[in-house]
């Protein structure tokens, strides 16, 4: 059993396909048009207009990642203790949406949330006051938990039906109330799906340029949109590659304190 | 009382989570041709989609490179995966932390490295650049499903396919392979459904002339998205919503095997 | 019994830096219920696994009737394993796990149909074919692996810890049906085990091992009442073992109180370990014999009484039937033959920094 040219094409592929191209990101951003070595890229998050774009996405990625674990605490709870018929739950929740395509379930929040839109109907039908928030930082933060809720739920429900019945009974046992349990015991445990689930909705959320241009307007942008067009317009791939060097730093730090706590090393996520 | 709040808070997240698709289906009837007005119920936009030969190629190639891609990282990631199990631990934190790149980067930046690597190497950018992409970011949801299969067999059961008189390789198809099925199974479909739903990195490494179903939606988000588009994801969605119906409908006496391998469809 | 089957001849085997077998020579009679027995890590499963092809000794020969097989692949030997935790087929019903190794041997439907029926009745197993393993309990899988293994006729039947998942009143049924099936099939059982009682109870033969290095070979009666040294002692059931004197033959000085043996040869005035079993401690009036004590501890353990008895500094475990209350003076005497004289285990200090370069 012990081949190791089984290996190989995985390793070949993997040095071609993500590791070469990871160092291209580097040289890139690293050098300018004539291949000449220089910071000026990545310092380039300093100007006034990059800096704007990448405070924004911090904040709004760490908005969404908050209101995430808010949602998906209590939901995950109540997905551990059902037990049975949970998977096909999870299934609804999790793979059956990734079938209508993400740009649609993104852009139908447009329709939902447009000042005549389908909400603010209903809510003038119960005259309540409506809603204007289609093309704000509040949509962009919408549309983050809409698409990454998911992936928070999925960590913190794996670590949480990990733990063991008996040891909340045992607490139980030993005069804890309900409450006091779930605080010494449950949230302590099921920490690493947590933390697993902050970097796997953080990461994507800072990074995004499509729900910010699908639900913010052209006016917002986030520090993916200034990326995308330095690519996709303006062709200057040394500024996007430099920037993109600025963002991987943040995603370094999200998943090293994410491995950090995850000490089995069995990756709660996915 | 606890129950009814667990379930209210259940519909709710569902209600969330569904309420853009059921506007999609929705729209996907309407017969005025903006999304922000209703304009009575029609099913002109289903037969549009037949004639509409932009959005059928598009799904197409959509089609062909989710089931292409998943293939071929179903080889190449259960191979790997195998690798990987027989490995030493250091060798094998180190393939673990390669494998888990293209899951933990962002999007953004594996679409640009790839880009960035295509134009490096001149490739034409088209089909083919956009499938290497796709295989790369597939290859690690299949080694992620297939490993934990792998690590929970039991060691001696390919010794003892030995011991009764197999070669090593009619024992690994034969005790090996239907032990780790599931995971590969599990491992394919979940890297079909990433290609599918992909628009990010199909964005970066695609060229003009080529769409994929969500690069030609992104394209048209100036000029308004063509009905036909909704009728054809809610052809998708409903086709999808009906082989898991018949899936969970499946005669209970192969429960246990369908139960795990279900299992593997979520993790 | 008399032919030799399988002869290990000089076989080392090594793992990265650590030495686990050490130019070990061994064989095994046909016909023969043979035990590996030691302490984990002492290269019993190791010398199984050799045997079974599944690691090739970096040194010496694997002979089997007479030619070298050292280099044959597991699925080309005679030999058949039973694996610790069964190794059981889980994606295939209980007679196709049985027929799996009869398939590849291409033997006919009728005959394999025959053979998992025979083997399925062997093991009290009737009727179970078209179960899946999963749903069968320990016990019950256990013997669809002996099933499964027996059905290729093997000339030898290796069995890694067979019984180790099971728990105790199952072990013990296992045991006896281990021995009826040997009999019944009349081949030779080479078995691994690190529990003693498993070992007394089955075995023709008794292979005691640790760090790599046979430590004692014989049936279960010599390695229990005639243990080669204080290892073999200690690891075969409780034992008092005292550094002692030999001051002449059939006179040996315990604890500075001379007794008398039956054990010859040993020199005069010669350092020796003495091995007494607790049950043949015999506890007497005090000052009925030169050796005085006191009764420390007492514990009720069903067929007889465990006791610590304080005397002349060392602690000795009793077994008795008659219980002596703690804090009760006694004497201790032993009767001749009761008394095993060994030689000081030089040899196993030896071998311990042999393993450690």
């Amino acid at each position: 059993m012990n081949k190791k040219w089984l290996s190989f094409p995985y390793l070949l592929w993997a040095i071609g396909f993500i590791i070469i191209p990871l160092c291209m990101v580097f040289y890139y951003g690293f050098t300018d048009r004539d291949g000449v070595m220089t910071f000026e890229n990545v310092v380039a998050i300093f100007s006034p207009e990059h800096r704007k774009a990448l405070f924004l996405a911090l904040l709004l990625s760490l908005i969404s990642t908050i209101l995430c674990i808010i949602l998906a605490y209590p939901l995950s709870l109540i997905l551990a203790k059902m037990g049975n018929g949970k998977n096909s739950f999870l299934v609804i929740i999790f793979i059956l949406p990734m079938w209508m395509n993400f740009l649609l379930r993104t852009l139908a929040w447009q329709t939902l949330l447009e000042k005549n839109g389908v909400i603010n109907s209903i809510l003038t039908y119960l005259h309540l006051p409506s809603l204007t928030i289609i093309n704000t930082p509040a949509a962009i933060i919408l549309g983050m938990v809409y698409n990454f809720l998911p992936f928070m739920v999925l960590p913190i429900y794996n670590s949480l039906s990990k733990i063991d019945p008996n040891v909340m009974n045992a607490a139980r046992d030993l005069g804890a109330n309900g409450f006091q349990a779930f605080l010494k015991i449950t949230l302590p445990l099921s920490m690493p799906g947590v933390i697993s689930g902050i970097t796997m909705v953080f990461v994507p959320a800072l990074t995004t340029f499509v729900i910010s241009t699908l639900l913010g307007g052209s006016k917002i942008l986030l520090i993916g949109n200034v990326i995308e067009q330095e690519f996709t317009q303006a062709s200057n791939w040394h500024l996007g590659s430099g920037l993109s060097v600025v963002l991987m730093i943040f995603i370094v730090i999200s998943i090293v304190v994410s491995s950090l706590s995850d000490k089995d090393g069995e990756g709660a996520g996915f | 009382m606890n129950k009814i709040l667990h379930k209210i808070y259940l519909f709710l997240i569902l209600l969330f989570l569904y309420a853009p698709i059921a506007t999609l289906v929705v729209l996907s009837f309407n017969a005025s041709k903006t999304r922000a007005k209703w304009g009575g119920f029609t099913f002109k936009w289903y037969q549009a989609l037949f004639q509409n030969e932009v959005i059928l190629e598009a799904f197409y190639t959509t089609l062909l490179i989710a089931l292409l891609s998943a293939l071929f990282a179903t080889i190449i990631g259960t191979i790997a995966a195998i690798a990987m199990n027989g490995m030493k631990k250091g060798s094998k934190a180190a393939f673990m932390a390669v494998t888990n790149i293209p899951m933990l980067n962002a999007e953004i930046v594996t679409g640009i490295s790839l880009m960035l690597l295509f134009i490096s190497f001149g490739m034409r950018f088209g089909f083919s650049t956009v499938l290497f992409a796709h295989i790369t970011f597939n290859i690690p949801y299949v080694i992620l499903s297939v490993l934990p299969r792998l690590k929970q067999m039991n060691p001696s059961t390919f010794e003892a396919a030995l011991d009764l008189g197999a070669s090593p390789v009619y024992a690994f198809f034969k005790v090996i392979l239907p032990d780790i099925f599931p995971g590969i199974i599990s491992g394919f479909l979940m890297a079909f459904t990433m290609s599918l739903d992909d628009f990010i990195i199909t964005h970066f490494t695609k060229g003009p002339g080529l769409d994929t179903l969500s690069t030609k939606i992104y394209t048209e988000l100036k000029k308004g998205i063509k009905p036909e588009m909704y009728s054809l994801s809610t052809l998708i969605f409903i086709t999808v919503l009906i082989l898991l119906l018949l899936v969970n409908k499946t005669p209970k006496d192969k429960k246990n095997k369908k139960g795990s391998l279900q299992e593997e469809i979520i993790l | 019994m008399s032919n030799r089957l399988i002869d290990l001849v000089n076989i080392s085997k090594s793992f990265g830096s650590s030495l686990i077998l050490d130019e070990m020579n061994l064989y095994v009679q046909e016909n023969e219920f043979l035990t590996l027995l030691g302490p984990s890590g002492c290269g019993k499963t190791t010398t199984l696994r050799i045997i079974g092809g599944f690691e090739s000794p970096d040194q010496g020969k694997v002979l089997f009737n007479g030619s070298d097989i050292a280099s044959l692949p597991p699925n080309k030997r005679q030999v058949n394993t039973v694996f610790q935790k069964y190794a059981l087929f889980t994606h295939m019903t209980i007679a196709e796990n049985i027929a799996f190794g009869l398939k590849i041997k291409n033997k006919s439907k009728a005959y394999i149909q025959d053979k998992v029926k025979y083997a399925l009745k062997l093991v009290n197993l009737d009727g179970f074919d078209h179960r899946m393993p999963d749903s069968l309990s320990g016990g019950q899988q256990q013997r669809i692996a002996i099933a499964r293994a027996i059905v290729n006729e093997p000339k030898v039947l290796l069995l890694d810890e067979p019984l180790g998942a099971l728990d105790l009143k199952l072990r013990q049924g296992m045991q006896y049906e281990l021995i009826r099936l040997k009999n019944e099939l009349g081949i030779t059982f080479i078995y691994v085990t690190h529990d003693q009682e498993e070992a007394l109870t089955m075995s023709d033969t008794i292979v005691v091992m640790n760090q790599g290095y046979i430590q004692q070979i014989g049936t279960p009666e010599t390695i229990y009442n005639e243990p080669e040294n204080a290892f073999v002692a200690d690891f075969i059931g409780d034992s008092n073992i005292l550094g002692s004197i030999m001051l002449r033959d059939e006179l040996v000085e315990i604890l500075g109180v001379k007794f008398a043996c039956i054990d010859k040869g040993f020199g005069e005035n010669k350092p020796v370990d003495v091995v007494i079993r607790p049950e043949d401690v015999e506890l007497l009036s005090p000052n009925e014999t030169n050796l005085n004590g006191v009764v420390t501890h007492l514990i009720f353990k069903g067929v007889h009484y465990e006791m610590e008895v304080e005397a002349n500094g060392f602690t000795w475990l009793v077994h008795s039937t008659k219980m002596v209350p703690v804090g009760a003076f006694v004497s201790i005497a032993v009767a001749p033959g009761n008394i095993q004289i060994m030689n000081k285990p030089v040899s196993e200090d030896e071998e311990a920094t042999a393993i450690d370069e």
